[in-house]
């Protein structure tokens, strides 16, 4: 692993070298439901994708099946061309490459901004403390928390949550980040912080798996929208042909309910 | 001619015994319980039902049933030779243990889901997610259940009294025998036995205390 390695490949701005993490045919039940069903996807590095879709679609369950957060009936998923191994210190070494943001943030609770942001570096990568802390505090001023840095994840808002949630990943130089609805915990006006936030990373280069219904975002950063509805892939498309004119039935009607409110 | 007075090498004993006996079994309680907790909720199916098997097996016999096995059979068959004090501490510590365990289960329960999953995604192991991140967020609810068992702990000692290991109740038994008034005998025991429960009472009040200004 690189050192402080705050603007990610600069040299390679642009996507496509390869695919860094291909789902094949992946099914996943709970129960009776059928939440992934047949599922074949395939995210170039550097690729930003929007998976969009409505409640209940398999969207969440999707995002969490690529770090092994659920566990998959069929199918296989590979990261980076390794296969996702068993619950174990090999599975451990793997998430850490996979960065995770989540919709309710999850900051630890017991520990302060800085320390959210080290640990992950001091207790996987075996970073040592100095240099932890001194990526840590870079990393907290480029999502613009920088002066928070000694508080407890409760004493910020949500905004600032996400963003310490956001550079905590960041710290474990993830080949990919997955966000899970990471704005729609927040205040109307903390969601373009976030958002920003992301849209950076993404110029950056870091290849990007959103669920999201922030339909700038996947204007203005997707390279490609998947529209999921009863744990199917429905539709793929560039977002300008998604949004303008949709294929299929169900995403018209889902873009219709979305765009009236 | 006061009882304790007159018996006070004896009471001494009995009293630094109660305390011995009550610091090495809380110290086994402890580290057994929150291993076995760490069991019961890891990934591993064998584990799992390894800690299940223990806390049932421990939580419903009766601590004085314990106290003949350890007592009489366990030096028969597997350690020959070990010190009623030892047996006695193995037995009071192991039946605590399934109390601690279940009351660390149920603190780590009360911790948010997500903090496990942000830490797994993290890459941390899930040894490392339980010590850092999950037992020491458990730690509050677990405090106020912990002083309990401990009080509970040590007054189980006395059961141990019975089994040749010298700790303040069997000095009651020696005086009673030997013909002195229960009354005085009874009020110097029960003395003794405040001193120990209230201070481990106090030690918890304060770790309580500092874990509040601690966040
Ligand atoms: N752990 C679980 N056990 C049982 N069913 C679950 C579990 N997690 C999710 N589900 C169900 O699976 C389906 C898909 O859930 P998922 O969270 O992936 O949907 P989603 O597309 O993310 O929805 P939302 O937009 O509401 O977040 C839902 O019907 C949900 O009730
Ligand atoms: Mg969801």
């Amino acid at each position: 692993m690189s050192g402080v390695s705050v603007t990610k490949g600069a040299e390679d701005a642009g996507p496509a070298t390869g695919d860094l993490v291909v789902l094949s045919n992946v099914n996943k039940h709970f129960g009776a439901l059928h939440v992934l069903q047949d599922i074949d996807l395939t995210i170039a590095r550097g690729e930003v994708v929007v998976v969009i879709g409505p409640s209940g679609s398999g969207k969440s369950t999707l995002c969490r099946t690529i770090n092994r957060l659920e566990t998959i009936d069929s199918g296989s998923i590979t990261i980076d061309g390794k296969p996702l191994p068993q619950e174990g210190k090999e599975l451990a070494r793997l998430r850490a490459d996979v960065g995770m943001v989540f919709q309710s943030f999850n900051l630890f609770a017991h520990k302060t901004v800085l320390e959210n942001v080290m640990l992950g570096q001091v207790k996987v990568r075996k970073a040592d403390k100095k240099a932890a802390e001194q990526k840590a505090r870079t990393l907290l001023d480029r999502v613009g928390v920088g002066t928070q840095a000694d508080k407890y994840p409760a004493q910020l808002s949500g905004g600032q949550q996400q963003r310490v949630a956001i550079a905590r990943a960041l710290a474990m130089d993830p080949k990919v980040m997955l966000f899970d609805e990471p704005t729609s915990a927040l205040d109307p006006e903390m969601i373009n912080e976030v958002l920003e936030v992301m849209q950076q990373l993404a110029r950056d280069g870091m290849t990007m798996v959103v669920v999201t219904h922030e339909m700038g975002f996947a204007r203005s950063a997707a390279n490609r929208v998947v529209f999921m509805a009863d744990g199917r892939i429905v539709e793929e498309a560039t977002p300008d042909q998604f949004f303008s004119s949709p294929r299929s039935d169900r995403a018209k009607d889902f873009l219709s309910k979305i765009l009236h409110h | 001619m006061n009882v304790l007075l007159d018996y006070f090498p004896e009471f001494r004993d009995g009293f630094i015994g109660t305390v011995s006996i009550t610091a090495v079994s809380t110290a086994i309680a402890l580290v057994l319980g929150v291993v076995i907790a760490g069991f019961r909720v890891s990934p591993v199916p064998p584990l799992r039902w390894f800690g299940t098997a223990w806390v049932t097996l421990l939580r419903n016999t009766p601590l004085t049933l314990l106290f003949l096995v350890t007592t009489f059979v366990v030096p028969e068959i597997l350690f020959p030779g070990m010190s009623a004090f030892v047996l006695g501490s193995l037995a009071l510590g192991f039946y605590t243990s399934s109390f601690v365990c279940e009351a660390v289960r149920s603190g780590i329960n009360t911790v948010p889901l997500g903090q496990a999953e942000a830490a797994r995604s993290l890459g941390m192991t899930f040894s490392q997610t339980l010590r850092l991140i999950v037992l020491p967020q458990a730690t509050r609810t677990v405090l106020p259940p912990m002083s309990s068992i401990l009080i509970a702990l040590t007054k189980n000692s006395a059961i141990a009294g019975a089994f040749s290991v010298t700790e303040l109740f069997g000095w009651q038994k020696l005086l009673s025998e030997e013909g002195y008034d229960i009354v005085p005998i009874f009020l110097w025991v029960s003395l003794a036995y405040l001193a120990v429960t209230f201070t481990i009472s106090g030690i918890f009040r304060i770790l309580e205390r500092r874990l509040e200004v601690a966040r």
